[in-house]
């Protein structure tokens, strides 16, 4: 699904963050990108979103290398970027609207896009369409994850990018959020990356976890993580002991 | 803003108004409630349609404004480049008081009407785009940027992000300005013209020296404030729904 083949990348008149890197991802895999803060781990996210891009190698998705935000990866960021003037119902529809916009150009939308209102279901599926009338300004910060979370599934991605999504959010909220999140992706058969800060997050979201250490990362080093996700999983031994491996060389590499 | 809190703002100001008046004692300064019965009088004798050429005056130079500064702002504030080379020049003008232009403008455009919008149109339209360029510079980098990953490009951006964002920037250098407008509207209504509600002042305290009736002016200028005012709150409970929602 994903292809990432000798990427550099800096930032102007910065050093090298990511050098000679190379990943591959398969269809239906979930990622969690773990590392330090400074690391490169939300510019790997916004590479792989095509929001910015490489200076040397390259990005494929599919096959097709990346030149702009590909219609079927959806991307969710901490602050849920909702529009605050727009209500839940609203802020779901964005991206449908966003195509009407267009129409289905195959360059900000789908060449297949057809005009459609499914919003009510996922309003369902996420359990907001109570809430739908309200403002973001309004509701709790799970339900605006909720929301953002309706307004990317309702485009039918492939591929579900996020960064740190549920940080700001209590533990109990958390955990809620990151089985739905599982769920969903294994319902819609969607590819999922996830970058957090957080050694359990990601142990609990990534089936592969990628660990990224201070600049420049030449190669990538990946855990298996084959129970991510399973109700079983949190109170294991194996858990505890990836967590605290995790843990380890995530402070020896930053020290 | 409550009616009824302005009911009572009026009653007390004419009670004030009362005071002075009795203690003044000169026909400079007419009692309230003589004013109050030329008011109406005057209503019917022309005050009516001076107060609605100031309104179509006032109101053509806001929309223009609108029109003008709103596109300016947010291309400003959505690029660097234009912020780099327009902000310098927007500041250099933005604290000239507008009002130095009025012989110029009157020169260049005439004694029409297109003069004295043009005047209000120079005061607004650097509140404006003021406002709506730190409105459009201070969105959040990551409101863009899931916008973008929606698939919005430029065009779709301005549509569903910075023109709705700055509506109430808009509103805001409105409100802001509605009292220099009015302010400057009197200025510009001393040349040139026979009609409006600064002619109408004028003509009367300064040529006819009927205070009553000047005072009837001041009146319906004061009106005609708090009617642009009424406007613009009317017109952002409509747009601005969210900012209420609590």
């Amino acid at each position: 699904m994903i292809k990432i083949d000798s990427l550099s990348f800096n930032y102007l008149h910065k050093a090298l963050i990511f050098d000679n890197f190379n990943l591959s991802v398969q269809h239906g895999e979930t990622w969690a990108i773990l590392g330090p803060s400074g690391c490169g781990k939300t510019t790997l996210l916004y590479l792989l979103a095509g929001l910015k891009f490489p200076t040397s190698g390259q990005i494929l998705i599919d096959g097709q290398q990346l030149t702009r935000p590909r219609p079927r990866t959806g991307l969710i960021l901490q602050d849920y970027g909702l529009l605050p003037w727009a209500t839940v119902r609203q802020n779901a529809e964005l991206g449908s609207r966003v195509r009407d916009f267009y129409g289905p150009d195959g360059k900000h939308s789908p060449t297949d896009h057809e005009s459609k209102n499914n919003i009510d279901l996922w309003l369902k599926r996420l359990g907001i369409d109570e809430i739908a009338r309200q403002y973001p300004s309004q509701i709790s910060g799970g339900q605006r994850q909720r929301t953002a979370i309706a307004r990317t599934l309702a485009l039918q991605p492939d591929l579900l990018l996020m960064d740190e999504p549920f940080s700001s959010l209590d533990a109990i909220t958390r955990e809620d959020l990151q089985n739905l999140t599982l769920d969903l992706c294994a319902e819609q058969k969607l590819t999922l990356v996830v970058v957090t800060h957080s050694v359990e997050e990601a142990v609990s979201l990534g089936q592969k976890i990628l660990l990224l250490k201070a600049p420049p990362n030449r190669s990538a080093r990946v855990f298996e993580n084959p129970d991510a996700g399973r109700d079983s999983q949190r109170n294991s031994a194996a858990y505890r002991n990836l967590c605290d491996l995790l843990w380890k060389e995530m402070h020896h590499e930053a020290a | 803003m409550k009616r009824r809190d302005i009911l009572f703002a009026s009653l007390g100001l004419m009670v004030i108004w009362q005071i002075a008046a009795m203690i003044v004692n000169r026909p400079i300064l007419p009692a309230p409630v003589i004013v109050l019965v030329v008011f109406v009088q005057q209503l019917g004798k022309g005050l009516m349609i001076d107060f609605a050429v100031s309104l179509w005056r006032v109101t053509a130079g806001m929309l223009l404004s609108v029109a003008a500064a709103v596109p300016a702002g947010l291309a400003i504030g959505g690029s660097k480049t234009l912020n780099r080379i327009f902000s310098p020049v927007v500041y250099l003008l933005y604290p000239i008081p507008k009002v130095v232009f009025v012989p110029i403008v009157l020169l260049f455009l005439g004694i029409g009407d297109t003069a004295k919008i043009t005047v209000i149109f120079l005061i607004l339209f650097f509140q404006i785009v003021v406002l709506v360029r730190d409105q459009a510079a201070g969105l959040s980098p990551q409101l863009i940027q899931s916008l973008q990953s929606l698939g919005a490009g430029r065009r779709a951006l301005f549509r569903f992000v910075y023109l709705p964002a700055s509506i109430p920037a808009i509103l805001t250098a409105l409100r802001q300005s509605i009292g220099t407008a009015v302010a400057v509207l009197y200025i510009t209504e001393l040349f040139a013209t026979k009609y409006g509600l600064g002619y109408y002042i004028y003509y009367n305290g300064s040529t006819l020296l009927d205070y009553p009736a000047m005072y009837a002016g001041v009146i319906a200028m004061s009106l005609l404030g708090l009617g642009l005012y009424f406007g613009v709150d009317w017109t952002e409970r409509k747009l601005v729904k969210w900012k209420f929602a609590s």
